[in-house]
């Protein structure tokens, strides 16, 4: 099956920097409905002055299936250590993809890894649990009180990339 | 009593009704439909029946005096009596509602809107602090929040029946936990997961030694199984509630069947047209159940297609339907048994046992389990079936959940057992491992 990509059962079975750390300046916890899936998530961002607010961790403890850990997983690979804007981005690019409806394949460049769960796009059910950890990631940063709305749409990456 | 299962004949003419069983889903694969306990397909014989009614009858029943108006209420009304008559009621003790949620709720708000200075006897109804409403851990949310709910605007307390290991309920503090205190006991009669036939005569025993009313969930017991309410009602069972789309019917209809008495006593719970006696700008009083529970316009097209629905279950023989359930819920059972790296979350004879069968994939998670299945063109339920709590009594965030209905095969089952091998294959999962 195209949707179980390799890279996926990966991230799933091992994934990358979980459980709860500290220091975080903000903990959510979200839930999928109908489902049960479930995650609670912290972020730790700083100031910097060469590159403004980082992220310096994103620590989370999740409980789901195989498309909704891998894509927390994805997240906390692709954000730690980024720029907030550019981790902003990428949740952009991220879901830019995954409501696609399969129209757009996503860029490696942007998204790293996350290409890997391009074929979510074609199952609606599954695209909520593919977006379970990048939502809790936004809602943690609004309530440690970031501008989650800096990611500018005139930078997006362009459509097409290698897939 | 005892039916033999259909015959490969029977099942081939039985899908002939079924028009959406011919179709393909995904890239072409045959649909192999193994949810029929969210909702079952409707043969051509209840599509036919709510067509002609927009096509001959259309007009609002009980209004008016013209023609179609007369011919409306009759086939409305008679499709009541069809219906009842199908669960062996009085037509005039059969409520309908838009779903079975809807007829759950109508009962717990009669409690919530009790007592009511128009309503003799609405004073049983009562509930305050200090009276206790008794539930189970198996319960569909509809058969739990409303009256957590009820709970919540009254100050009652909620208590519930646990859940054994087997998935059975725990009845040895059943005299502890429904006592003279208990006002309202609502238990489902099969479980929507487990596939349980609960004891609900010995649970209806003990709630009426403390003068308690039964409220029963019979949405997945009434399509699968005969559910006689003049034997209920000895046994002690005040309410059962059903849906119609669960039933071969359609969507948009739910059945509360009350006992008479009590629905006589029983204030409104949604209000407005049709349900009404007189009306002055000073207040109102309202007309005699069903009626009173029947706030605007009906849905006459659902339950004139329900009761085509009960003709068509009543052709086969509920009995058939339910020993035909029967062979192909031991066919998975067996399967399942032979696959030691799936946990089946229920009773695994067949004793007090339905058609629903749920199962974990160790180390799968269900919705990944069910995307497998969903890629061979079988559509099964995965997550929690509206029964949250009961998932975390056995500690599983989700199952996945197959269910049958008369036009299932046993080569549908076979398909389930063939594509639910390549879940290990596709995840890794170690076959040879028993997790006990």
């Amino acid at each position: 099956m195209d949707l179980y990509q390799e890279l996926i059962l990966e991230h799933s079975k091992r994934p990358q920097h979980s459980g709860l750390r500290e220091p975080f300046e903000a903990e959510v916890h979200h839930v999928n409905p109908t489902c049960g899936d479930e995650v609670t998530m912290r972020v730790h961002i700083e100031d910097t002055a060469d590159n403004g607010p980082v992220v310096r961790d994103v620590s989370y403890d999740a409980l789901g299936c195989s498309i909704s850990m891998a894509s927390t997983s994805i997240l906390a690979e692709e954000t730690i250590g980024h720029p907030l804007s550019e981790a902003l981005e990428t949740y952009e690019a991220m879901k830019a993809m995954l409501t696609s409806k399969g129209e757009d394949p996503g860029d490696e460049e942007v998204i790293g890894d996350g290409v890997a769960l391009a074929g979510v796009a074609k199952y609606p059910a599954r695209v909520k649990c593919a977006l379970l950890g990048w939502m809790a990631f936004t809602d943690a940063l609004n309530q440690s009180g970031r501008d989650t709305s800096v990611a500018s749409p005139t930078e997006s990456h362009p459509v097409g990339g290698q897939a | 009593m005892t039916a033999q299962p259909f015959t490969a004949e029977e099942v081939a003419r039985i899908r002939a009704d079924f028009p959406i069983l011919t179709r393909t889903v995904r890239d072409g694969v045959p649909l192999v439909y193994l949810d029929s306990g969210a909702t079952s397909h409707k043969p051509v014989q209840v599509l036919d029946a709510e067509r002609d009614f927009y096509e001959r009858l259309n007009s609002a029943p009980h209004r008016g005096a013209h023609a179609l108006s007369e011919e409306a209420t009759a086939a409305y009304e008679g499709a009541r009596e069809r219906i009842a008559d199908f669960i062996g009621a009085r037509p005039q003790d059969v409520v309908f509602t838009k779903n079975a949620t809807e007829a759950l709720n109508l009962v717990a708000y009669a409690f919530s809107n009790s007592p009511h200075p128009d309503i003799p006897g609405s004073e049983r109804f009562a509930l305050g602090p200090g009276d206790e409403v008794v539930v189970t851990e198996m319960e569909h949310h509809a058969n739990l929040v409303p009256w957590q709910e009820l709970a919540r605007r009254t100050g009652a307390t909620l208590r519930w029946i646990p859940v054994s290991d087997e998935g059975r309920l725990d009845l040895t503090t059943l005299d502890e936990l429904v006592t003279e205190r208990t006002k309202v006991v609502a238990v489902v009669h099969a479980s929507n997961v487990l596939g349980t036939i609960n004891p609900i005569e010995t649970i209806a025993k003990r709630a009426k030694e403390v003068g308690a009313l039964v409220v029963i969930d019979a949405c997945q017991s009434v399509p699968h199984l005969a559910v006689d309410v003049a034997e209920l009602a000895d046994h002690g069972i005040d309410f059962i509630a059903f849906s119609g789309h669960k039933m071969f019917g359609p969507s948009g209809i739910g059945v509360l069947w009350g006992r008479g008495e009590l629905l006589d006593a029983m204030p409104p719970f949604l209000t407005g047209g049709s349900m009404i006696e007189t009306v002055r700008m000073e207040g109102s009083t309202y007309a005699p159940p069903p009626q009173r529970f029947e706030a605007g316009v009906p849905m006459t097209a659902q339950a004139i297609g329900l009761a085509a629905a009960v003709d068509w279950i009543n052709e086969l023989g509920i009995d058939r339907i339910h020993d035909h359930e029967k062979a192909l819920t031991r066919r998975l059972l067996d399967g399942l048994a032979q696959r030691p790296w799936v946990q089946v979350v229920g009773p695994t004879d067949e004793t007090e046992r339905g058609g629903t069968v749920a199962f974990v994939v160790d180390g799968v998670h269900a919705h990944d389990v069910g995307q497998v299945l969903d890629n061979a063109g079988i559509a099964v339920r995965v997550g929690h079936h509206c029964a949250w709590p009961l998932h975390r009594r056995f500690k599983v965030a989700a199952t996945t959940r197959a269910s049958f209905a008369a036009y299932n095969t046993e080569d549908e089952v076979d398909a389930l057992l063939a594509a639910l091998d390549r879940v290990p294959e596709i995840f890794g999962v170690d076959t040879a491992a028993k997790a006990s």
